[in-house]
């Protein structure tokens, strides 16, 4: 295992790649290794990227990442795509819109499904962005799953959080008026070539004055047309300049620490999960309280103190 | 939910023929893999690079343009060198009886024709994947 | 004479009384009959089905709008379809053989299918076409490929279509060129490219550059084919593709058809008039299972094109009428009990004809093993001579007019491609709905959804999933040349050794010039041809002038 933790310090592809599978299937030698190279990580700058399905956030990825190459910067790509509810399989079909990005080995992606969690994340996104920031990335971008009321979970990992939108899709920017229009450190109006985009810019930016009243900073909203490359550089300034910003507030520490609070949740409670579920006697017990709930002989709650009960003594 | 066998479609050369290769990829997600589609025109470094990183369990090659001699047999070699032994390669198409043993031979251990279910290569993957 | 609302009323009385009756005591083998678009198909079809129809105005007559029964006043009567068939592989010497081969067996007409390299504007020896020489297709890098490839065959008689797409204006350059070289006026010469490249995007993925730059280019060949190569036709507009990467009849229909008015609009929008260059436009349909829908979706084909064209003011018949040719469905075919293929190709190849298609094209019964061997090619042939020779069908025009089913589903078809139009305009257009993976959606779902129904045995494919056999496959296959691609590859040297090089380097300078402003390309393109620059040296330039196209991928 010593040889795996010095071959992802090392920035070896395959060592990274078995890391990330075995953090993804709760393998107990990831948390070994992963206790290993934790002291290495921090020095990634992580962009989470959010938006509904077809505003483009492959391509800008895709984009970003040139650009960051550009400047000789390393770059980690995780791109999370819906685990199927009913057969547990995924089709994860981020990669194939970032083909131009292939064979550059300062370039490492990596496919996801969320397997059951819901937010718009995996459950093992923290230990995989460790794995990469601690392999020598100097950027690591997280794509997440889309934007809806409950995919918000980016804010907890990311040190900017971008949100695409594209004119003419009415229900985005209704989206982020239900409630999830502050988890943006900076907007991007994609497919900017578009009918309606001026509309679309105003829009979000009125949103951006109502909730930046009272804030030091104001969200700023950019405009792009990621699949002929325009507004990337302008996108790559502020993402800097945003950074530069958590730095000089303290932001910064705060921001790392609702990470790591949310990772330490994260951790305890698949935990406890599995340690509950794995419980035989839970599963002796599961299929006969189930029955009894159905027959109105006990209640949920009563079910589930009657599970705990004999696991916390 | 636990470990989920991960499958890496790729088509190889210049190919366009995509029908099969994005029936089989949706078939594979109904049965619970995690499934990465690369699309057209891979080299098989591409591939190769593609399966290291997403740490595959099966490589599912398609090709219908009769080049799979030298393209299949080419990724099977590049995943040896990678050290990608345990890598689970198989392939499908327009594939000539005779061929078959000779890719066998090479490391392609399923080679699956027209008229194949889509149950049949499903089960196979589940049976001979790496535990 | 015929009282519908009568007939409807004992219809229901029939059904009543009689056929209720029976399927109490026999039931029917399928709760539900459903062609291949998903559509119900009745237990019958009476005059009230089609009572809406006005003969005179709706059906009509043969070569007069709206064209309905048929093209041309005779149809089979006065000139049988060309029995086309499509072959390639290999070398241009091997090809060459084939083609000697099948016209001494009676066919007509010849149809090139190139290599994969070639098809992509590659040369034999670029990296990318590694292990994919000559092998669905004969290899052409150069004039010289051309010229062998037709050594010894009478271009000036016989009629030849060209399977291109992105490099399709300089393949067809190569052909002309060859012509010219052997004295043959290029006024005279007589033919098609595909040259189709909304399919491409949409299905065939044989694309090189993006929508725009490829619409101008095939622009540049309707205008050129318009003034100077006026017996050519400069597009075949196909539907055969998208139905083999999974699409629905209708589906077919509605999107080849659609394709067809969007080329039309751009070269209207260059300034051409309509009726100069329209009478050159072809189409190319797939011949699938179900006999009868097939038959429709050819004749609404005719009469949405005739509307459409219409509508768009051609003035000349030959503007509006949709000449086709039609290739029976590769997919249907199976590796399993290889024979039976050719009564699935003979049934198909029926249906085509009763369609009143202008040419044919029948698979060889190997399709799903290998390219076509000279025996499997041979009785393909032979299937159609049977067709034309042996069944009686061609003795009058359009047999099928006139069923209640036929009418029906034709005009059935013709609706659901009007409400797949709306759609398209409701998402911009036809190349706005491509880049955002409408079509190639819908086809991935249709795809699935067939697939499905063969895997859980709701649909059955003799051979496949019933009436199994386990006998080993035994037919002869097509062998090829091993050494075929190196002694390619010591050709195309040598040729670049031997031309010269500085007249080829100045002509290519010269179409990059063009290709970055809005002249006509085709007569650069011949200049290179004639110089002897590859296809690949040829294709580059424009391929740094325009860019290469990323496809939205959907599954």
């Amino acid at each position: 295992m010593k040889d795996i933790a010095q071959k992802v310090l090392k920035g070896d592809a395959r060592a990274v790649a078995r890391l990330i599978t075995l953090a993804e299937n709760n393998d107990p030698v990831a948390t070994e290794i992963m206790k290993e190279i934790y002291p290495h990580t921090g020095k990634a700058h992580v962009i989470g990227i959010t938006g509904v399905m077809g505003s483009g956030k492959s391509t800008l990825i895709c984009e970003l990442t040139r650009a960051y190459r550009k400047q000789g910067k390393k770059v980690g790509i995780i791109a999370i795509d819906p685990t199927s509810p009913f057969s547990g399989g995924a089709l994860l079909g981020d990669r194939i819109r970032m083909n131009e990005l292939a064979m550059d080995d300062g370039v490492f992606i990596r496919s996801m499904g969320t397997r059951g969690m819901l937010g718009g994340l995996t459950s093992a996104v923290y230990d995989v962005v460790e794995i990469l920031d601690a392999s020598g990335k100097d950027v690591v971008l997280v794509e997440t799953v889309g934007v809806g009321q409950a995919e918000v979970d980016v804010i907890k990992i990311a040190d900017t959080t971008l949100v695409i939108i594209v004119p003419g899709l009415g229900d985005s920017i209704q989206t982020l008026k239900a409630g999830v229009m502050e988890i943006a450190d900076i907007y991007v109006v994609n497919k900017a070539d578009r009918d309606g985009v001026e509309q679309a810019v105003a829009e979000v930016e009125s949103l951006v004055d109502i909730s930046s009243a009272n804030k030091e900073r104001k969200t700023p909203v950019l405009t792009a047309v990621a699949k002929e490359g325009k507004g990337i550089k302008e996108l790559a300034v502020e993402i800097g300049n945003h950074f530069k910003y958590l730095e000089k507030t303290k932001e910064f520490d705060k921001q790392r620490r609702l990470r790591y609070e949310a990772e330490l949740v994260e951790i305890i409670r698949k935990e406890l999960m599995n340690f509950i579920f794995d419980e035989s006697t839970f599963k002796e017990k599961i299929e006969d309280l189930l029955d009894k709930i159905s027959k109105k002989e006990i209640d949920p709650h009563s079910a589930a103190e009657e599970i705990l009960g004999k696991i916390l003594k | 939910m636990g470990r989920k066998i991960r499958v890496l479609v790729a088509k190889p050369g210049l190919d366009g023929h995509d029908r099969g290769a994005k029936i089989v990829a949706r078939a594979l997600r109904d049965a619970g893999m995690e499934v990465i589609y690369t699309g057209l025109h891979q080299t098989a470094e591409m591939i190769v690079d593609a399966a290291v990183q997403e740490d595959v369990d099966v490589v599912g090659l398609s090709l219908l343009s009769g080049a799979h001699m030298t393209l299949f047999v080419d990724v099977a070699k590049l995943l040896k060198k990678k050290g990608m032994d345990d890598v689970l390669v198989v392939g499908g198409g327009i594939i000539p009886e005779e061929d078959i043993p000779k890719l066998k031979k090479e490391g392609i251990k399923g080679v699956f024709g027209p008229g194949t279910p889509c149950d049949e290569i499903v089960d196979f993957i589940k049976k001979n994947v790496k535990k | 004479m015929n009282d519908e609302k009568e007939i409807k009323k004992k219809r229901s009385e029939w059904e009543k009384e009689y056929y209720n009756n029976h399927i109490k005591k026999h039931p029917e083998r399928k709760d539900k009959f459903e062609n291949l678009s998903w559509n119900e198909i009745k237990n019958l079809y009476t005059p009230d089905d089609i009572a809406h129809l006005d003969y005179l105005k709706d059906i009509g007559f043969p070569g007069q709008y709206p064209f309905l029964r048929g093209v041309h006043p005779t149809m089979y009567r006065g000139r049988l379809w060309t029995y086309r068939l499509f072959s390639g592989f290999g070398s241009a010497e091997e090809t060459n053989q084939r083609y000697k081969y099948l016209l001494d067996h009676g066919e007509t007409g010849l149809s090139v299918a190139f290599d994969y390299p070639t098809l992509y504007g590659y040369d034999t020896d670029h990296p990318m076409s590694r292990g994919e020489f000559g092998k669905c297709g004969v290899a052409v890098s150069s004039l010289q490929d051309m010229e062998i490839l037709f050594s010894g065959i009478p271009i000036d008689k016989v009629t030849t279509s060209m399977t291109i797409n992105g490099p399709a204006a300089i393949v067809w350059g190569f052909y002309i060129a060859n012509a010219e070289n052997r004295g043959i006026d290029r006024r005279i010469i007589g033919g098609t490219i595909q040259n189709d490249i909304l399919k491409e995007y949409i299905a065939q993925k044989s694309f090189i550059f993006p929508p725009e730059p490829s619409m101008r280019l095939i622009v540049d060949t309707f205008e050129f084919g318009s003034k100077e190569v006026p017996r050519w036709n400069t597009i075949s507009i196909s539907g055969y593709h998208i139905r083999e990467a999974g699409s629905t009849a209708v589906q077919e229909l509605a999107f080849t058809v659609g394709d067809g008015v969007e080329y039309v609009k751009w070269a209207m929008k260059r300034g051409l008039k309509i009726d100069d260059f329209a009478p050159r436009l072809s189409f190319f349909f797939n011949a699938h299972n179900d006999f009868f829908e097939e038959i429709a979706k050819y004749r609404a084909a005719r009469r949405i094109w005739a509307k459409e064209m219409k509508k768009l003011g051609a003035k000349k018949p030959r503007s509006m009428f949709m000449r086709f040719h039609t290739q029976t469905a590769g997919c249907t075919l199976t590796a399993q009990q290889p024979e039976i293929n050719i009564t699935r190709v003979a049934l198909q190849g029926l249906a085509a004809v009763l369609g009143g298609t202008q040419s044919l094209h029948t698979n060889s019964m190997d399709e799903a093993l290998a390219l076509p061997s000279e025996k499997a090619a041979r009785i393909a042939l032979r299937t159609q001579q049977i067709i034309a020779e042996e069944t009686g069908v061609t003795n009058t025009v359009d047999p099928l007019g006139g069923s209640y089913y036929i009418e029906w589903l034709t005009d059935k078809m013709e609706e659901e491609t009007y409400q797949y139009w709306d759609r398209v305009e409701k998402l911009g257009g036809v190349i706005p709905a491509i880049e955002k993976g409408f079509y190639q959606r819908e086809i991935a779902e249709a795809a699935y959804k067939y697939q499905k129904e063969i895997d859980d045995k709701k649909r059955t494919i003799v051979g496949v999933n019933d009436y199994v056999m386990d006998e080993p496959i035994d037919i002869p296959l097509l062998k090829m040349d091993e050494k075929g691609e190196e002694r390619q590859i010591k050709r195309l040297n040598k040729l670049r050794k031997d031309r010269d090089n500085q007249k080829v380097e100045r002509n290519l300078n010269r179409l990059k010039k063009a290709a970055e402003g809005d002249e006509n390309l085709m007569p650069y393109i011949l200049d290179c041809v004639h110089s002897y620059a590859t296809l690949g040296e040829t294709c580059q330039v424009l391929r740094d002038v325009f860019g290469e196209y990323k496809e939205p991928v959907i599954y």
